[in-house]
């Protein structure tokens, strides 16, 4: 059964990307490709839905299944072997449930595209590798997934590819996403090389078990999380991830919010065996989670673009997600990873709702004053933005406040300054959020006339998948993950000096996101002088925020342009050209010149050759006399 | 002075001769005449030896080299020939084509 | 028949294709090529049944010929299948037929004499696989130049003259080191056992001196470096790339460059094992070097061709790490990488050869968005581009992956033991895999992506039947050897372990996977 889960989007893939427009012209082909590309995933999630329910019948003792062995080599085989526990149950149903969603909405959204049936194949083959990512029980099916999802979102970010900045918006997310991918091979090298396996229960279990192998649980933590911040898109190597807005919405939706860039955080709390070991790791993972949700919360306050304020708000609160792992809540966590992935790809939809009625537009000062014209939209978006914001009693709500919590008091590394920055970051959350809504939705119109011409509700397809996941967001999170999930992933102890602490974070969770609230509507609701002036007063700051801090151009200087440099002047130039190829022509050369001059001596006079015979025997005579 | 001696000594002499005649010489028919002169003279040796030693393979290999010499001969005339036809001439210095 | 005797025939079957090119008639080329194209498949079709009987439980040589051939000197014909060239054989034998289908429309000039020079190579191929004697090794190894040397010469572009010359002259004075050392060793052999012999496997118990051994090893490596190629010796390559007409890039990155890795792994090491033990760093260093230096220079060419030719160099880097890392899995992997390589550059050069052939232009800067202009040919670049850096589920992952892990498990060993140096270059030769995507994706999105832009676009088709047919057979293989591995593997794991107990001695049958004791 879940080998079949996995392998329903490939089916998917193949059926959609080989055959649907060759095999049935339009508008049959279409409903092909509709009835395949959303009918198997909701399949694949009715499936889950049953896995589960087995899940659960058998006390929860861990579900596998064995597929074919990859390669065996000196009696060491590599399973390709699935796996379904707590874990990842929470996952499929994310991944499958959240999947399908979209799926349905895409219809609605890529409706009259000309590769109509390309863009269904990919989205598939992405939920296929996904769901590799998550079911494999061994490091090397969950890397084969974590690769090919790397490819998926390669090939969506990319999928309008005449655009050559869309097509490398792909192939910049594909390459840093290879750089995060190279720590992670190293750090599955070093586990094989120790243990012997990859399975990761048995990783774990040799981790847990006294004693623990022979290698620093730190050195391999650190290994994977630099894969973890490539997919995850964690500092340094984050840049990818808001230029991947390229992509159709609901492509960043699935791809870039909800499951895909989790795979990082998944991985963290799948090995939590490994980081429980690793306190340096630990540090390091919640250190990196804390800045970057900072940094790209403050950069998100300054874009204008309405996906790239969200595509800035995931990596922040990726980062949220990172901080809790980093602290040992492993748990909570995944609870924020599950809640995001609800207001977060409602978000999404709803800009690509509010895309799809604006004719196209993005840029959020060009809009307001939408929420009579497109109101479902403007609901869902709204509970969801309140959710995100983590005002009670909606899903974000409980997992902010316990990641704040665990960040304040947990036994395992909670500090005050990470509750400090982490809530500063909460508060900016709610603000650029917040500010987004009013811009989009409420204040005065911006429109242009063609556009406010053509303002329009989208079909039921995507409002209704809309509605759904508003619903989701709003409710979510009264199903505790963390408390599913504990038998597990334990939830780590609490500093006994701090354990009276909760009601106070509790409380400051919720003034952040007021504060965060009226702050927006101080600034934004009322005159819009008002944001302008300040906006003005602070023009330096402004300007390296909407820069996004200049990593990119730092990135190119410091590391692209060296090493085309070195490529192209030191080791083609000299290198190839000059040293190599120049000293062999340079002996070549040498080869002509000496057979030239000796050329000399053939004068073509059979008299001179017959005087050097002559010498020469005279030669050899004399030789012969003083040896003999 | 015993006969193996004077034998040599004259072969040596037909040998110079010819070698001489090659140097010296620049119509091409002399020198190969000349040439011929220095086989004999080393077919005298061998024949010298042979009769010293009383063993028949300087005789054998006297007769291998007549037949060798005949042999290059027979190339040796018609390519001269070929040669004083284009050219008109047997100087040796007219030939001078294969210059490095 | 037996098996031995399809041996025989399939090495042969090239002589006989000769002969008939011989007695063809210029004026009808299409039945030329098609007659050569069937009988390379049923060449093809003959090796596929004697890989498929092939026994991988045997480690001994299978379906082997010996005739006795110079007594004197022991040199014997000797052919047969062993666990290190079963792969290669498939790979070679599998080329031919798309070789011959690939040049359809691009050779119309001497037809006849173009299909005799790939008989001509693919015999040369094949019996520098199966020989297991090192005279007649050799005698094929120097046959390869020939038809090679005329490939290039007649058929290629314009500095064609240049690019042959440099590719003769390189190899040559790589063949004649090991001339030299061949000889040395076979007399060696004979002074000290008494036995003269040429069979690899009288050799590989010469029981040479070490001092003897560097020497000789110094000058086979030299030789099969050159072939591999191995920076610096490399510079031949992306010449004889771009000069060579698409057949020729094909053989040559698809089997050609194998013979010196092939060669590091029959000869090169388990004939020296001690020598071979002393430059183990030296390799891997050179192996490194490779990996990053070809795709730096990848990374800046401006022909389509040197780009692909670059990437060469830096896949191949992988293999000679596995190669010397003396590994179990790295040995594996070494082999899947060569195998690997050779399907996914056969496969990008027949790519390049389809685009030159339609718009007359390697330059890189000519082309943009082919992707709309040529759905289906971009679909096959994509894929076969992914399959070169080594996307899971095809081959070059396979490859990749296993040839990394045992370098590093190798490394890891040498750090415990205090030696770290090879720790390092494992670490360095990861980033490879990041140059790799860099060169190969830049590759793709300013040929592939952006405006539509290419000369003669106007009349420019997709692929014909012909070409999608080549291209699928790749793909299918790029597949088959990225999702299924097992099978393959399995018959060339006994050679690995044969291979690992030569070069390694006791050190590496001890360090077999600690795996077998915790299951």
């Amino acid at each position: 059964m879940l080998t079949a889960i996995a392998l329903l989007p490939l089916a998917g893939f193949l059926l959609n990307g080989l055959f649907a427009t060759r095999l049935f012209p339009n508008p049959r082909g279409t409903r092909f490709v509709t009835l395949v590309g959303c009918g198997l995933p909701i399949l694949a999630f009715l499936l889950t839905l049953d896995a589960f329910a087995e899940l659960r019948a058998g006390g929860y003792v861990p579900l596998s299944e064995t597929l074919y062995t990859w390669i065996s080599i000196g009696g060491a085989p590599f399973a390709i072997e699935f796996w379904f526990d707590r874990l990842t149950a929470v996952m499929v149903l994310i991944v499958t449930g959240v999947g399908s969603l979209i799926h349905v909405y895409s219809v609605g959204y890529m409706k009259g595209d000309e590769s109509y049936a390309r863009y269904f194949a990919y989205l598939n083959l992405f939920l296929f590798f996904m769901l590799l990512l998550v079911l494999g029980r061994s490091l090397l099916v969950l890397f084969v997934g974590w690769e090919g999802v790397g490819l998926a979102s390669y090939l969506l970010i990319g999928f309008w590819f005449a655009d050559p900045e869309k097509a490398a918006a792909g192939k910049k997310a594909f390459i840093v996403n290879r750089i995060g991918d190279a720590g992670f091979l190293l750090g599955m090298f070093v586990l094989y090389t120790a243990l012997g396996t990859l399975d990761m229960d048995r990783i774990n279990a040799a981790f847990m078990a006294s004693p623990g192998p022979a290698i620093s649980a730190t050195l391999v933590g650190i290994l994977l999380f630099i894969g973890a911040t490539g997919k995850s898109a964690q500092i340094p190597l984050y840049v990818w991830l808001p230029d991947a807005m390229a992509g159709p919405t609901p492509v960043s939706a699935l791809i870039h919010a909800a499951t895909m860039v989790t795979a990082g955080v998944y991985m963290v709390a799948r090995m939590s065996g490994i980081y429980v070991h690793a306190e340096g790791a630990s540090q390091l993972v919640a250190w990196v989670g804390v800045l970057t949700a900072f940094f790209a919360a403050t950069i998100a306050i300054a874009q204008n673009d309405i996906k790239k304020v969200l595509a800035y708000s995931t990596v922040s609160q990726l980062g949220f997600m990172f901080l809790a792992a980093g602290v040992g809540a492993y748990g909570v966590a995944v609870f924020h990873l599950y809640t995001h992935a609800f207001f977060k790809a409602c978000l999404f939809l709803g800009a690509g709702s509010v895309i799809h009625a604006m004719s196209g537009e993005q840029d959020i000062r060009k809009m307001g004053a939408l929420a009579k014209r497109i109101p479902v939209t403007f609901w869902t978006f709204a509970i969801a933005t309140a959710a995100i914001a983590g005002l009670p009693p909606l899903a974000g709500f409980f997992s902010k406040d316990e990641i704040l919590w665990y960040a304040y008091a947990s036994e395992r590394g909670g500090s005050f300054w990470l509750v400090a920055i982490a809530a500063l970051t909460a508060l900016m959350t709610a603000f650029y959020m917040f500010r987004l809504l009013w811009l989009t939705f409420l204040g005065e119109s911006r429109l242009d006339a063609h556009a406010a011409a053509h303002v329009h509700e989208s079909p039921f397809s995507m409002t209704g998948v809309l509605v759904a996941l508003a619903i989701l967001s709003a409710i979510g999170g009264f199903l505790s993950i963390p408390h599913v999930l504990e038998p597990m992933l334990p939830l780590p102890g609490i500093l006994a000096s701090r354990s009276g602490a909760h009601l106070p974070i509790v409380v400051l969770s919720v003034a952040l996101g007021l504060a965060g609230l009226l702050g927006a509507w101080w600034m934004f609701g009322g005159k819009a002088e008002r944001a302008k002036a300040f906006g003005e007063k602070v023009a330096g700051v402004r300007r390296v925020l909407e820069g996004k801090y200049f990593v990119d151009e730092l990135y190119d200087l410091v590391i692209g342009r060296p090493l085309l440099w070195i490529s192209e002047n030191v080791f083609l130039k000299i290198g190839d050209r000059a040293l190599i190829d120049g000293t062999l022509n340079g002996l070549a050369a040498l080869a002509q010149r000496t057979a030239a001059a000796m050329g000399r001596l053939q004068t073509g006079h059979l008299h001179f050759y017959a005087l050097l015979a002559l010498a020469g025997l005279l030669g050899a005579l004399a030789w012969g006399w003083r040896h003999v | 002075m015993d006969k193996t001696h004077a034998l040599l000594y004259l072969a040596l002499a037909l040998f110079a001769l010819g070698l001489c005649g090659v140097i010296i010489r620049r119509n091409l028919l002399v020198m190969l005449m000349s040439m011929e002169l220095m086989l004999n003279g080393v077919n005298l040796s061998l024949v010298a030896f042979a009769d010293r030693m009383g063993s028949a393979e300087g005789a054998v290999l006297v007769f291998l080299i007549f037949v060798v010499a005949a042999a290059e001969i027979a190339i040796a005339i018609p390519i001269v020939l070929l040669l004083a036809k284009s050219r008109r001439t047997l100087d040796a210095d007219a030939f001078a084509d294969l210059r490095g | 028949m037996s098996d031995a005797l399809i041996l025989n025939v399939v090495l042969w079957l090239p002589v006989a294709g000769i002969v008939y090119t011989a007695a063809a008639d210029e004026r009808r080329p299409d039945a030329v090529r098609g007659w050569s194209f069937a009988l390379m498949l049923v060449q093809f079709a003959l090796t596929a049944w004697l890989y498929l009987r092939y026994d991988a439980a045997d480690p001994g040589l299978q379906f082997a010929t010996r005739l006795p051939w110079i007594p004197d000197w022991g040199v014997a014909y000797l052919i047969g299948l062993d666990g290190y060239n079963v792969l290669l054989v498939l790979l070679t034998a599998f080329l031919g037929p798309l070789v011959v289908a690939g040049s359809w429309t691009a050779i119309t000039k001497d037809v006849r004499l173009f299909h005799a020079m790939v008989f001509l190579i693919q015999f040369a191929m094949l019996g520098t696989f199966v020989a297991q004697d090192l005279f007649l090794f050799y005698l094929f190894w120097e046959l390869m130049l020939v038809p090679m040397f005329l490939m290039i010469g007649i058929w290629g572009g314009e500095r064609r003259i240049y690019a042959t010359i440099k590719f003769v002259l390189y190899t040559a004075f790589g063949s004649i080191l090991m001339l030299a050392a061949m000889i040395y060793l076979v007399w060696s052999l004979k002074t000290t056992t008494g036995v003269a012999s040429f069979a690899f496997a009288d050799l590989y118990g010469a029981g040479l001196k070490p001092a003897a051994q560097s020497w000789l090893f110094a000058a086979f490596a030299l030789s099969f470096a050159i072939k591999v190629p191995i920076v610096p010796l490399h510079t031949w390559l992306p010449d004889a790339h771009v000069e060579a007409p698409t057949a020729g890039s094909v053989i040559l990155a698809g089997v050609l460059l194998k013979m010196g890795t092939y060669g590091f792994m029959k000869l090169g090491f388990p004939l020296f094992p001690d020598a071979a033990r002393e430059a183990t760093v030296i390799v891997m260093l050179l192996g490194v070097i490779s990996i990053v230096y070809g795709a730096c220079l990848a990374l800046v060419q401006t022909d389509i061709k040197k780009i692909i030719a670059y990437s060469s160099i830096s896949h191949l880097g992988y293999a000679m790490l596995g190669l010397a890392s003396v590994d179990l899995i790295g040995i594996q992997g070494a082999v899947m990488q060569m195998v690997s390589h050779g399907l996914t550059a056969a496969g990008l050069f027949f790519m390049v050869g389809m685009i030159y052939e339609r718009c007359h232009s390697r330059n890189l800067a000519d082309y943009g968005g082919i992707a709309k202009l040529l759905p289906v040919y971009s679909v096959f670049f994509m894929v076969l581009t992914l399959a070169a850096i080594g996307l899971p589920t095809t081959s070059g992952f396979t490859g990749e992956f296993l040839a990394l892990l045992g370098t590093f498990r190798t490394a890891w060993q040498a750090h415990a033991a205090g030696n770290s140096t090879m720790l390092w270059l494992a670490g360095v030769a990861v980033t490879g895999v990041v140059l790799g995507a860099l060169y190969m994706l830049w590759f793709a999105q300013r040929f592939l992506f952006g405006a539509t832009r290419a000369p003669h676009a106007e009349h420019v088709r997709d692929l014909s039947a012909r070409e999608v047919g080549i291209l699928a057979a790749l793909v299918a293989a790029v597949f088959w050897l990225g999702l299924f591995p097992d099978e393959p593997m399995r018959k060339t794991e006994l050679a690995a372990r044969q291979y690992q107990q030569l070069v390694g001695g006791a050190r590496a049958v001890a360090a077999l996977p600690a795996t077998e004791a915790r299951r």
